[in-house]
């Protein structure tokens, strides 16, 4: 049966928050920050009209937020929540309880510079810190990625060989307050794909009472965070990328654990995460224009991080410029750099890498900055090494 | 009015084989406070000497479903159990009559949660919040807290050369609750079941939130013999220390009037934390704890009198 589209104007909120509509879920908890409070707005407002059968729990806080979409989630409720930056580093504590606890609770989270100095525009730092808390992080180039992955992830969640918390990050203001042209799925269409939400084990379920969040001593914790590994290891990715053929076949776009852009022969490529993906295209295009062998990676699942597949896709390539939209402050680059140079590392024949932290508190990043980017990896293979393993792109220094 | 025949039929509303100190009162606290219910509970709990002690895997002593997420958010964490139910109830998804309790201790009730019970008693969750409240972190070795009295020697307000104990009194935890202007607020103690039963019964039925600051004599950081935990909770009833009383809509009513006030240094005495008190010098600071003992009678008799 060919699936109803509308193909409408929507800001990366105003796409998040009609995915969640669609959704439908039982428990949404609701706090404000800039730049996601529009998302959680929008829903109130679905609330307040009747559209959905959520539960809106409008919250004192973020670290309350993920609480109650905790408790709501244990209690056996399909639950979300949405944030941001500082919302979620105020979260930091229960993002860890969510997975340890094997909750599949889903979060739109747009990514906004943290404090200090205080900046509310996009940068990656905020998500890129919850990188080891245990939760599935999908990121999204524009809005119909981010909606696309927001139905995605409640599959992906929900799956039972995975059972764990997902995020879906987009980039504040630039994808999040940016309008485009997003193709829209019926809401039958929507809860068909992602089915009738049953929990393994609920607090509700009275009649076979349960114990959540018990202490471990050194005789069980190791055991228990061991199989919150397993996921990790072993599952979530081939579910990521079933998932991902289903949605296709559905709705007409599959999606994968990363896209590849002129990739196949490229001899120098850039690996990239979120909105950067649209301006470095361009780029691309123009270089091969002039017969450069530039290509493009751009990561969709940050956790778990694809490595096995990131290298096979990277081997050919002479030279490749790693860009963080956050840094690590470890004296070493950004994280996404110590992931693809570690992914990289057991291959034979190794592409030459640097690190380019970039784009830091919504500092705008140009196709200049990008094409400079080309021109310094060009250099790098006729000279064979980096002048600078660590360079910083578009800064006053 | 309880019946201890009839909550006697409940049985084991908790598990034995609880880790709990000898002598450590929350275990009848919460043995009162489930039987009080007919109703199926979900409870929760904040992190503390509670949940440590009831729920070491791969063992639990809770019969209920329970949960317990964070240390600063039992209030947060069963608004959410409470939201899925309203909503799951709603879709008819489900069918069943389920109340829903958090417990915490003082510290993670009037420290560290304050925030968190503070917004879902405003948001108005159907749910009894639980405050057993032995007036320090005794889970982390007997800190003081905000609930630590005056002039108490703990690990972080010691009794030393120059600083006898605590400095600051309590704070009144019960009253910022009845300022929220919820349903049903009351203290409760172990040592007058009947009372206590009778509140959490009373919480139970309103429609809305309610809070119960129970007083819970803890053995080790207060350093008495295990065998006194109810003996000093009397007296803390009697000399009015730990008035019990319930603001049910607004309206004060003290439940349980003491015979005859006994003297506060009585209740003082049986507590080695106090200890250094009774040195001549710091006879100042006893008198300090009686005036503000009374005072904070005085007005309670005031406001149960007026009936506002």
């Amino acid at each position: 049966m060919a699936i109803t589209k509308d193909r409408i104007a929507l800001t990366g909120n105003e796409a998040i928050a009609l995915a969640m509509k669609q959704i439908n879920p039982d428990v949404c908890a609701a706090y404000p920050i800039t730049p996601a409070t529009e998302i959680m707005q929008i829903f109130a407002s679905y609330v307040a009209d009747g559209a959905v059968d959520t539960e809106l729990v409008a919250v004192e806080s973020e670290h309350s937020a993920m609480s109650a979409t905790i408790g709501a989630c244990a209690a056996g409720a399909r639950s979300m929540t949405a944030t941001s930056s500082q919302g979620l580093a105020l979260m930091w504590e229960m993002l860890y309880i969510a997975a340890g606890l094997r909750l599949p609770i889903v979060m739109p989270m747009v990514n906004r510079a943290l404090s200090a100095p205080i900046n509310i525009h996009c940068d990656h730092s905020d998500s890129m810190g919850a990188r080891d808390s245990g939760w599935i992080q999908i990121n999204s180039e524009n809005s119909q990625e981010a909606y696309d992955n927001l139905i995605q992830a409640m599959r992906i969640s929900e799956h039972p060989d995975v059972l764990l918390p997902s995020m879906v990050t987009f980039d504040g203001f630039i994808i999040s307050h940016c309008m485009e042209p997003v193709e829209t799925y019926s809401n039958e269409a929507i809860q068909e794909f992602i089915g009738a939400y049953k929990a393994p084990y609920a607090l509700l379920d009275i009649d076979n009472p349960i114990t959540v969040g018990a202490i471990d001593f050194h005789d069980f914790y190791f055991e228990h965070r061991r199989a919150l590994a397993e996921p990790m290891l072993n599952t979530v990715i081939p579910v990521v990328e079933e998932i991902g053929r289903e949605f296709g076949k559905k709705f007409g776009r599959t999606y994968e654990l990363f896209e590849t852009y002129k990739l196949d022969d490229a001899e120098v490529a850039i690996v990239v995460l979120g909105s950067t993906a649209g301006t470095a295209k361009v780029v691309i295009d123009e270089l091969r224009a002039k017969g450069v062998k530039a290509g493009m990676l751009k990561i969709r699942l940050y956790r778990p991080f694809p490595y096995a597949q990131v290298a096979e896709v990277l081997k050919n390539v002479k030279a490749v410029a790693v860009l963080d939209r956050s840094d690590g402050l470890a004296g070493f680059g950004g994280p996404v750099f110590g992931e693809i140079r570690s992914a990289l590392y057991d291959l034979p024949k190794r592409p030459i890498t640097t690190n380019y932290v970039y784009g830091l508190g919504g500092r705008d990043v140009t196709l200049a900055h990008i094409a400079s980017v080309y021109n310094d990896l060009l250099a790098i293979v006729s000279e064979g090494a980096p002048q600078n393993l660590v360079n910083y792109l578009g800064v006053r220094e | 009015m309880a019946n201890l025949k009839e909550l006697s039929k409940k049985g084991n509303v908790v598990a034995p084989g609880h880790r709990a100190c000898a002598g450590c009162t929350f275990p009848i606290i919460l043995k009162q406070v489930l039987a009080a219910s007919d109703t199926p509970l979900v409870c929760g709990s904040a992190t503390g000497c509670m949940e440590v002690t009831t729920t070491i895997f791969p063992f639990t002593a809770w019969k209920t479903p329970f949960i317990h997420s964070a240390f600063e958010n039992a209030a947060a964490t069963i608004s959410g159990v409470e939201a899925a139910y309203k909503s799951l109830k709603r879709q008819g998804k489900y069918d069943k009559e389920v109340k829903f309790i958090a417990f915490g201790g003082d510290g993670g009730t009037y420290d560290i949660g304050l925030q968190s019970l503070s917004g879902a008693m405003e948001r108005g969750h159907n749910m009894l919040y639980v405050c057993y409240n032995n007036e320090a972190y005794m889970n982390t070795g007997i800190q003081r807290s905000s609930a630590t009295p005056l002039g108490a020697d703990t690990t972080t307000s010691p009794a030393g050369k120059v600083k006898p104990g605590k400095g600051q009194s309590r704070k009144d935890l019960t009253e910022i609750m009845v300022a929220h202007n919820i349903p049903y607020v009351a203290q409760g103690s172990p040592s007058h079941w009947n009372d206590m039963v009778t509140k959490v019964q009373k919480a139970l039925a309103v429609d809305g939130p309610a809070f119960i600051n129970v007083l819970m004599p803890c053995r080790l950081g207060w350093a008495f013999q295990p065998q006194y935990g109810m003996q000093i909770a009397r007296e803390a009833v009697s000399s009015c220390y730990w008035p019990l009383y319930e603001v049910v809509d607004g309206e004060y009513k003290i439940t349980v009037m003491p015979k005859e006030k006994t003297p506060i240094a009585e209740f003082l005495k049986k507590e080695t934390k106090f200890r250094h008190l009774f040195k001549p010098e710091n006879a100042e600071i006893i008198e300090r704890i009686q005036a503000e003992i009374d005072a904070r009678w005085n007005k309670l008799l005031k406001r149960a009198e007026l009936g506002c």
